[in-house]
């Protein structure tokens, strides 16, 4: 079922330059040329009745009820499958059209339930309509001849149920799975009346291919697949747009809502990142918010073995402030700062970062992009002149040749993965880098030409080898380079990289890639019409990550795969807000926009509308606050929404610097693994429950859009708006678009952005200002926001991790697409269902060395530190490569990871580190601190009223 | 359905590794030789049956992980061709035409001998394992109705008599 506020045109847009006017039942319409007469039609406002077209997926012709007459035409033409043409004369209603869709609805009926008024899509039911529109009155045939009607329902997904007796085969659900999502799960089964949806090879949904993204229950018209709270809580009765709150994707959705419960959330069609499509976590994981482990009081302790006791919002935040303020005057104006979060929005970033520099007069403000995306900031201002991804999503549709290195995107940034498949399919070659055999590498429809499978930590090697082919084979876009980049930057980088030492020949001892397939995926880059970038976390959690981002940058630059449609250099974000809590200045060094706190303009800007004075001094990165903490010179933390206990590299490191610190304020939705380590419990807000905008990877402002009350009483950038005012710093938002023109009026590339503008336009993608009143989808046209493009000497340093005797294997991390980050929300969802622990995934060859076979326990010893997982044994990964995912607290992934960090921005180096695995039967020793640290705090909280349980559900070992 | 638990949607047992040898060895074959072909599924699927006398669902996997498609495509397809035997049928498959030549002249009376002495109806197995008996809808024989094909064998002018004859060899 589609969205309730959805209007559905019944086939979808065509673009065209050319306009076609014909007449429609004597009305007459112009449309562009391609559109078929049904949504020619449907634009002038006249239904054609339609069970098979549905405007998300392309015409099938299959139900034979939008049968029209065409002047000059034999028969009854399918208005779906038919194009327009010029001055076509078309009649969609007359008695000999009414008697034959009525012929087909009889049909339909006759093995149909007529369960209506007890049936979820009651009220939506699409079939329903139609046999009201046909002004269908009898079934002639009866309804006691063979029927589907005691076909089984099929209930093992947890979100939605298959009924098949409700089934028409009308193919959509196929159709929605194959053109939108890509995975081609559904099939129709047999044939003629035997003919019925399967998912695979007829299994049930849960076992079969299908990835729960919700495009075949959206498409279907009856309740044949429905949202099981569909069926519980019955149709909404309003809907509001708002944006997901998972990855960097930024998928809009509209929330349809029962008062203030949500029914279910429904992808929305006009969303410029997703176009209707969405993934299991956005569409359905959004369990966590009304999940009874929330903490909705406010709550302090004088230390962490004190039982938490519930307090009165004003005495939490005069207590965190007074500590705060205490701690200032004790140990200095430096020894307190704060974290933003990447998952709330902008606004809610910008007060956090005001707060710190404002009120706590210092600069120690960071944020979880630290740990992820830092050195694209870093690299892409260094190269380009912005620190964001060049395109826009749909970009991709015009690529002619897409690398994706060391990103994951059908599992980490689902619905983008659907669309970049949808041009792979179209014919786009694809070049895939990364340690790991990835989905995309091979899946149905799609073969990479490239699988260049580096060893984890050598990227930079690998960059400087495909440029020293395009060097060498004289690939480079000379033209582009001269009038576009630094020719002395350029002349240095093309030196270089063209000495032999970085051919892929000398390489390939460093990577691991042969330097023929190396060769050839350079030669397919550089010479592709439009050559695109993609990149994640890959690229970046490296000793080297800014090194990388700056060499893709050259690459990007060298062969002029900038500034247009279909190519540039594109960061694939990991949170729904890392751009835009970086764009905010959560960085210690920098305003918003960007601009470094010693610009004296800038800071003088910042004053005058702030009336404090700005320290031109950079504050304390992450790391270096828990360093500052060990040396016990810093004591007071603000953390919004971040879990730096089980994000951040090197747990037990963490942890020692947060026991050391006197006040720790955590403002989030549960007690996550930080807040165990808290003085001060913040209670925070839904997405569901705040307005504010989020940004995405392209750089697309979307808003966010308050649903329901909050749990707790206030959206996050009201408490940190009553922390600031407990501190003096003056603060009287009463809604968030006012903070919103406050950036607008403080930041240039935001000068133009306002929620009056987002209303208007649904989304705008930065810059937006006087020369871009609308945004800019595309960055770097015409000339580099830099002015000139700069090439940077990206010399391959090998990582200090290195492998040896005692840990001869290399751990890299990634995600899955069930699960989100450290799984504080997804855990607490129904996506277990897919995946409830982390596993290692280990080589064949490497699992036998050892002993281990699949699902034994293995404990894995860094330099770090040890835990244990359970084995995966697949050749997915290469020998002497391990990989896990970090979405379990109790799997301590980050107990083993170390604190080797980007030269340029710290980010930490998670992809590489030497570890050692070996058969074990018991939980590490960490892992038993874990569960007893973890059963000791969940009773101070039982203490403080609320049910005590032991920390997710460690497994019993 | 119940809710069992799913194989983790990562979780990659390496597609064709729990077949039997034969019948790896037939899709292999058979994906080697018809590869290059556009739209290959339908000619791999007549050449594993042509060797193995049918298509095991569980070969399904293996097909579908070799021309990269995803399992559901080949499933479709595969169920949609009432030839395609997704059970293993007796050692040799008696098709008996049903269209309309072959009824009109005798067709009816050979079904309903045919049936008695193999002791099954369509789409069953003697109890001897030696026969399966299916229906089809022309053989493309009118002329010399009724026609019946043994495994890959046309014969015409099939009486009950000759029926005999032909299952005794």
């Amino acid at each position: 079922m589609q969205s309730i506020a959805d209007i559905d045109l019944g086939t979808p847009e065509r673009r065209s330059e050319t306009q076609v006017t014909l007449q429609i039942d004597g009305c007459e319409v112009t449309v562009p040329s391609g559109t078929s007469v049904m949504r020619a039609a449907a634009l002038a406002d006249l239904k054609i009745p339609k069970l098979c077209a549905t405007d998300l997926l392309e015409a099938f012709g299959s139900c034979r009820l939008c049968l029209v007459q065409i002047e000059g035409m034999k028969g009854y033409p399918a208005s779906c499958t038919t194009p327009v043409a010029q001055g076509m004369k078309v009649t969609t209603q007359n008695g000999e059209l009414a008697q034959l869709r009525r012929g087909v609805m009889e049909l339909y009926i006759s093995d149909h339930p007529l369960d209506c008024l007890t049936c979820p899509a009651n009220g939506h039911c699409e079939l329903q309509d139609m046999a009201g529109a046909v002004g269908l009155r009898e079934v002639r045939y009866g309804y006691a001849g063979a029927n589907h009607l005691d076909a089984p329902k099929d209930e093992s997904n947890p979100y939605f149920t298959f009924d098949a007796s409700k089934c028409i085969v009308c193919s959509r659900c196929v159709r929605a799975c194959d053109e939108q999502q890509g995975t081609l799960a559904l099939t129709i089964a047999g044939r003629g009346f035997d003919s019925q949806v399967a998912a695979s090879q007829g299994e049930s949904f849960l076992e079969s291919e299908c990835v729960s993204c919700g495009a075949c229950i959206q498409a279907c018209p009856t309740a044949t697949l429905s949202e099981k709270s569909l069926i519980e809580q019955g149709q909404a009765e309003h809907s509001v747009v708002t944006t997901c709150a998972y990855c960097g994707v930024g998928c809009s959705f509209r929330a349809e809502m029962r008062g203030e419960e949500v029914v279910r959330m429904v992808p929305n069609k006009d969303g410029h990142a997703n176009h209707g499509h969405s993934c299991v976590k956005g569409r359905f994981a959004i369990g966590y918010a009304t999940h009874p482990d929330r903490i909705t009081k406010p709550m302090i302790r004088a230390s962490i073995a004190d039982p938490w006791r519930e307090v009165s919002w004003e005495e939490a935040i005069g207590h965190a402030a007074s500590e705060m303020r205490r701690i200032q005057g004790k140990y200095g104006r430096d020894s307190i700062g704060g974290i933003t979060s990447s998952r709330c929005t902008n606004e809610e970033t910008f007060l956090v970062q005001k707060l710190v520099r404002a009120g706590f007069g210092n600069n120690n403000v960071d944020t979880c992009a630290r740990v992820c995306h830092s050195p694209t900031g870093y690299g892409l201002k260094t190269t380009l002149g912005e620190s964001a991804g060049t395109q826009t999503f749909d970009s991709v549709m015009d690529s002619d040749v897409i690398m994706v290195i060391g990103a994951n995107p059908t599992d980490a940034h689902p619905v983008f993965a659907s669309q970049m498949k949808r041009r792979l399919r179209q014919g786009a070659q694809l070049i895939v880098a990364d340690p790991r055999q990835i989905d995309l590498v091979r899946t149905p429809h799609i073969e990479a030409a490239q699988h260049l499978a580096l060893r984890p930590g050598t990227n930079v090697a690998l960059i400087n080898s495909l440029a020293h082919v395009v060097v060498r084979e004289r690939l480079v876009k000379e033209d582009f380079v001269r009038e576009r980049c630094e020719v002395d930057s350029f002349e240095k980088w093309r030196h270089f990289v063209g000495e032999d030492r970085n051919s892929p020949e000398a390489m390939a001892a460093v990577t691991g890639v042969p330097a023929e397939q190396v060769r050839q995926a350079a030669r397919l880059y550089a010479t592709a019409r439009n050559g695109a970038i993609y990149y994640g976390l890959g690229v970046t959690e490296h000793s080297q990550g800014s090194t990388m981002v700056m060499g893709i940058a050259n690459l990007a630059m060298a062969t002029g795969n900038v500034g247009r449609s279909g190519v540039g250099v594109n960061p694939l974000r990991g949170q729904n807000n890392v751009q835009g809590s970086c764009d905010m200045g959560s960085f210690p060094h920098e305003f918003p926009g960007y601009r470094h706190v010693s610009d004296d303009a800038t800071r003088a800007l910042f004053e005058r509308q702030w009336h404090v004075n700005l320290l031109a001094e950079p504050g304390l990165r992450i790391p270096n606050m828990f360093e500052a903490a060990l040396d016990g010179e810093f004591k007071g933390l603000y953390i919004q929404g971040e879990d730096i206990a089980q994000s951040d590299p090197n747990t037990q490191h963490v942890t020692a610097a947060m026991t050391s610190m006197e006040c720790i304020i955590v403002q989030d939705l549960f007690l996550n693994e930080s807040a165990k380590f808290a003085h001060v419990f913040l209670p925070g807000s839904s997405f569901l429950e705040k307005d504010g905008t989020f940004t995405n990877a392209e750089r697309r402002i979307s808003p966010v859009r308050k649903v329901m009350r909050s749990k707790s009483g206030y959206a996050d950038w009201e408490i940190t708006q009553l922390l600031a005012n407990a501190l003096g710093l003056k603060m009287d938002y009463t809604h968030p678009r006012e903070i919103m023109d406050e950036i607008a009026a403080l930041t240039p590339t935001f000068a133009g952005v306002s929620f009056a503008k987002l209303d208007e336009l649904g989304s705008i993608q930065w810059p937006c200002n006087d020369e871009h009143p609308e945004g800019t989808p595309f960055m770097h046209v015409g000339s580099f926001v830099r002015g000139k493009g700069k090439f940077m000497v990206t010399e391959y340093v090998a990582t200090t991790e290195k492998v040896n005797a005692r840990f001869p294997l290399i751990l890299t991390t990634g995600r899955i697409l069930s699960q989100y980050n450290v799984g504080a929300q997804t855990r607490r969802t129904e996506n277990v269902a897919w995946h409830d622990e982390d596993r290692l995934e280990i080589h064949p060859h490497d699992a036998d060395e050892r002993g281990v076979k699949e699902g034994d326990w293995v404990g894995v010893q860094s330099r770090a530190g040890e835990t244990v997982l359970r084995a995966r044994v697949t050749s997915r990964v290469q020998a002497g490569v391990v990989y896990t995912t970090f979405h379990f607290p109790e799997s301590g992934a980050n107990v083993i990871t170390t604190e080797n960090s980007d030269w340029a921005t710290n980010c930490p180096e998670y992809k590489v580190t030497a570890v050692q695995v070996t058969r074990v039967t018991q939980p590490s020793a960490w892992q038993r601190r874990y569960q007893a640290f973890s059963e000791r705090q969940a009773s101070l909280l039982g203490e403080a009223g609320h049910a005590a349980k032991p920390a997710n559900g460690m497994p019993v070992r | 359905m119940s809710a069992r638990r799913p194989v983790s949607v990562t979780l990659r047992v390496e597609p064709g590794s729990d077949l039997p040898a034969d019948e790896r060895a037939a899709v292999l074959e058979a994906v080697q030789a018809c590869r290059s072909l556009q739209g290959s599924l339908l000619p791999v699927l007549h050449a594993i049956q042509d060797r193995l006398s049918w298509v095991p669902p569980r070969a399904v996997p293996l097909i579908a992980f070799e021309l990269n498609l995803s399992r559901a495509e080949v499933h479709g397809v595969l169920s949609f061709y009432h030839y395609f035997r997704q059970t293993k049928p007796g050692r040799h498959v008696v098709y008996l035409c049903r269209a309309e030549a072959c009824q009109a002249s005798g067709a009816v009376a050979l079904e309903a001998h045919a049936k008695r002495r193999l002791g099954v109806d369509f789409h069953g197995t003697s109890a001897d394992g030696r026969y399966t008996l299916e229906p089809v809808y022309c053989l493309g024989n009118c002329a010399c109705g009724p026609s019946l094909m043994i495994d890959k064998e046309l014969h015409a002018g099939v009486t009950p008599a000759r029926f005999d004859e032909l299952v005794a060899e």
